[in-house]
């Protein structure tokens, strides 16, 4: 069973409509238990970096995500990706949950659109276990205003904006993975990389 | 590179769309859930769901076409028409929306917008605007589908539906709406000009070359169509075939 951490943030109503499609258990939780006994972690959200952390913080869930993430694959989706770095900027300097080295900063582009909105090619650098199976050209959605900064060693995959390299798929390497872009909503290819991330569950 | 997004939008009213679709292989003419589905399959980047009902019951059953969507369509959705309240926004949200489209409502109540980005992210509002050409070289905003002047100039409020937190405008021109001879291009280059958030082109595509035109004389990030796709005069796949063969990125 995937546990789909409700904390009050974002439609979290997608998630569970494509993991059902593809057949993956899945169950919304705020219950630490309960994300302390499934077999994957899949951490939401939408909205602004501190009122985010403040919710994870109020609900007594960063202690269990921060210590069950290192055992089981988690995949922390668009502002749950973000949650995994250390600090955000966005309104004001927060603490994030460590889970990979970086900030989260705004994105910039001069002269571009922003929000980050709609589909982008990603650009896979080196191997990532929920990459794997994506024809040559796969775009996904994105939307944010606010983007990763983190080692090239984590970054298995980014996309393209203006002068701006934006990650799209960060990797610990080991079992937390995190997606700006939102697989929940970028058709064939991001049920693919939902399909390879229950794939890991065994 | 980011692609530019090709929308179909769909007018349903009581659960149905309005206009006579009819897609090869969807047994029930005008079933939103299915034409959905269809646009799915042609490579819709998103697809808008307008609600065109008067009643509280035809509410109802708009949110359950949302619902039925979303469990098969994996691709943002949108819903407009008739959202007044932080309460409405919620209700479409949960039904599995991913943006409301604010239009009237927003100009009669401006907080709206401000309301809605504040608790659910200005990613997912979307506020729509009806404008048509004044005597005096620019745009007047105009409510309740084109009947209603609001005497607002256009510039402005693309600017403050910015400023109050809104993640995107859908740009309808009232001159060039169903006169199929492209979209209104100064009306597009100018709000493009006058905000960072992304703009959708809407009103007035007839032809093929329209979209790509839009695409590389404006800024426009999407572009939206309604009964060109109903239909069937032009498919998505073949819209997205003659943006990318003039170098413009699609997915």
């Amino acid at each position: 069973m995937i546990a789909i951490v409700d904390y009050g943030a974002g439609n979290i109503f997608s998630v569970k409509n494509a993991l059902d499609f593809l057949g993956l258990p899945g169950e919304l939780t705020s219950d630490p238990d309960c994300i302390r006994h499934a077999d994957g972690i899949i951490l939401p959200g939408v909205g602004a970096f501190p009122k985010a952390m403040a919710m994870l913080e109020k609900c007594g869930l960063t202690d269990v995500i921060r210590e069950e993430a290192r055992k089981k694959p988690f995949l922390g989706i668009c502002l749950g990706m973000q949650l995994l770095f250390e600090k955000s900027y966005e309104f004001e300097a927060c603490d994030g949950l460590g889970l990979i080295p970086g900030t989260v900063e705004k994105i910039v582009a001069p002269g571009l659109v922003i929000p980050h909105m709609g589909w982008n090619k990603l650009e896979i650098p080196q191997d990532c276990p929920i990459l794997e199976h994506l024809p040559e050209k796969s775009y996904v959605y994105f939307v944010h205003s606010y983007q990763a900064v983190t080692p090239e060693d984590y970054l298995a995959a980014y996309v393209e904006y203006g002068s701006a390299k934006i990650p799209a798929m960060v990797y610990d390497g080991k079992s937390v993975f995190g997606a700006q872009f939102h697989p929940e909503k970028s058709g064939e290819i991001g049920l693919q990389i939902l399909r390879n991330f229950g794939g890991l569950m065994g | 590179m980011l692609a530019k997004r090709i929308i179909p939008c769909l007018d349903v009213r009581d659960g149905k769309v309005v206009k006579g679709v009819n897609f090869e292989g969807i047994k029930e003419v005008g079933d939103p859930v299915a034409c959905a589905c269809a646009y799915n399959q042609q490579g819709a980047d998103e697809i808008v769901f307008y609600d065109i009902t008067a009643s509280y019951e035809g509410r109802g059953v708009m949110l359950d076409v949302v619902r039925e969507t979303a469990k098969k369509v994996f691709v943002p959705l949108t819903v407009g028409g008739g959202i007044k309240t932080v309460d409405d926004i919620r209700e479409t949200l949960r039904a599995g929306a991913d943006k409301v489209s604010v239009n009237s409502q927003a100009v009669k109540n401006p907080q709206l917008i401000k309301d809605g980005a504040d608790i659910f992210g200005c990613q997912c509002i979307c506020v729509g605007v009806d404008a048509k050409r004044n005597g005096s070289g620019g745009w007047t905003v105009f409510i309740n589908g084109g009947r209603v002047n609001m005497q607002l100039d256009l510039i402005d409020w693309v600017k403050q539906c910015e400023q109050l937190g809104a993640g995107e405008i859908c740009l309808n021109s009232i001159d060039t709406d169903g006169v199929r001879g492209g979209f209104d291009l100064p009306m597009l280059k100018a709000v493009c000009e006058a905000v960072q958030i992304p703009v959708i082109a809407s009103g007035g595509a007839g032809k093929l070359s329209d979209f790509a035109e839009a695409f590389l004389e404006t800024d426009c990030s999407a572009a939206l169509a309604a009964s060109l796709f109903h239909f069937k005069e032009l498919t998505i796949a073949q819209v997205k075939a003659d943006c990318h063969s003039k170098g413009i990125a699609m997915r």
